[in-house]
């Protein structure tokens, strides 16, 4: 059987000027015809200029940026065990191009603070969040890590914000998956609503790098050293 | 689980060991406890694990407690088991408070129970309890950088005010 394939008669009017682009079934029958390889000369320049979407950089950047995201693999508590469940086939963080958890923070740009942050693990938290390159992102997961939750005792940070820059935060406790799903999706509509990525400028912190301008950084306090050295003189 | 009257006989032996070494004892809830004078709380020790027919060999636990309004305020708790008899005996040394900035001491029970490190540790961690003769004593969970006992029963709780309706007006909000 042969098949018969011939340019559309629709075409018949591109001999004089061009279409107005409301003519969609013009436009319809020259995509047919682009996919088939035979648009070709002036009618392949008509088509791109009518289907080309004229934009600037930056949005393209961010748009990709918000729909290929690298989420960290980092669990911190409970909440830790909802968000191991997005990216489960029930809830499939896929749709939204954030399932390839990285295990290094060098490959990350989100981090996901999953549960209670003691003041223990606060400066653990605050360093794997700088070796992340921008452009980064944090979401603060449950009521732990956005206010302390439950736990306000002597142990645990106030609020992860206290440290470092959070972006989103998602309540619940723990927030279910579609919860911080929630989330993301606000992240991203924030990632492409703002075309400044780096998070010093986000949150109007220039000048606040504390690397390399104070050398006790890291230090026990002077209190602290006598305390210990008290405590340690009493073991005889 | 030594019964009440096999309780008393271990006091009444201990007291024989060392004159003075057995405060008190109780017996409740199924539970044997023997208080002892933290002094002599190594002899005691020593003695259970050793002497044929009880034969404690197992510090199952060792914690502290705080019962602030009580006199000898503090209380270090050794679990031990015999797992022969499954037979549990609690030690409880019984830690006055020595005031100001001092911290109360007690002997380490590290060369009779090696697993004693890591609790005494613990337990210097949150009351401040020093255990003479230890040969690490340093805090183990909270940050070697922290001042304070935080178990203690008069350390501050922590945490910030949550504001609610009822006490908005008296806890400062960060937005005003």
């Amino acid at each position: 059987m042969e098949v018969k394939r011939e340019k559309l008669r629709a075409l018949a009017p591109l001999e004089g000027p061009p279409p107005a682009p409301s003519d969609l079934r013009v436009r319809q029958l020259r995509a047919r015809d682009l996919l088939r390889g035979d648009l070709e000369g002036p009618e392949l320049e008509a088509h791109i200029a009518d289907s080309m979407l004229t934009t600037n950089l930056d949005r393209v950047l961010n748009w990709g940026r918000a729909n290929s995201m690298f989420p960290l693999t980092f669990g911190l508590a409970c909440c830790a065990i909802e968000m191991m469940s997005i990216v489960s086939p029930r809830y499939d963080i896929a749709r939204f191009g954030a399932e390839n958890m990285r295990a290094s923070p060098r490959q990350a740009d989100m981090i996901i603070l999953s549960g209670r942050v003691s003041i223990k693990m606060a400066p653990v938290v605050r360093r794997i969040y700088d070796q992340m390159l921008e452009p980064k992102w944090a979401i603060s997961m449950g009521a732990c890590s956005s206010s302390g939750g439950m736990f306000a005792n002597y142990a645990v940070v106030q609020g992860a914000d206290k440290f470092m820059p959070v972006d989103i935060h998602v309540p619940g406790c723990p927030p279910r998956p579609e919860a911080l799903i929630y989330g993301f999706n606000k992240l991203q509509r924030m990632i492409l609503g703002n075309p400044d990525p780096g998070w010093r400028r986000r949150y109007n912190a220039d000048g606040t790098e504390e690397w390399a301008r104070d050398e006790t950084i890291g230090a026990p306090s002077a209190e602290a050293l006598e305390a210990y050295s008290a405590a340690r003189e009493r073991l005889g | 689980m030594p019964d009440a009257p096999g309780l008393e006989l271990i006091s009444q032996e201990l007291d024989g060991v060392r004159a003075g070494s057995v405060l008190g004892t109780y017996h409740e809830h199924g539970q044997a406890c023997l208080i002892v004078d933290p002094e002599a709380i190594l002899d005691v020790l020593r003695w259970l694990r050793d002497t044929p027919g009880q034969e404690y060999r197992f510090l199952a636990s060792l914690h502290g407690v705080d019962y602030l309004p009580a006199a000898p305020r503090f209380g270090v708790h050794y679990e031990l088991l015999n797992m022969d008899r499954v037979e549990r005996l609690r030690v409880r040394a019984a830690l006055g408070d020595p005031g100001g900035d001092s911290l109360p001491q007690i002997d380490s029970a590290v060369e009779l129970f090696p697993t004693a490190d890591f609790q005494e540790r613990e337990v210097y961690d949150f009351f401040g309890i020093v255990f003479r003769g230890h040969p690490d004593l340093r805090r183990i969970l909270m940050p070697e950088t922290y001042v304070g006992w935080p178990q203690r029963r008069d350390f501050p709780m922590g945490g910030e005010p949550v504001v609610f309706t009822y006490n908005e007006r008296e806890v400062p909000r960060w937005f005003e």
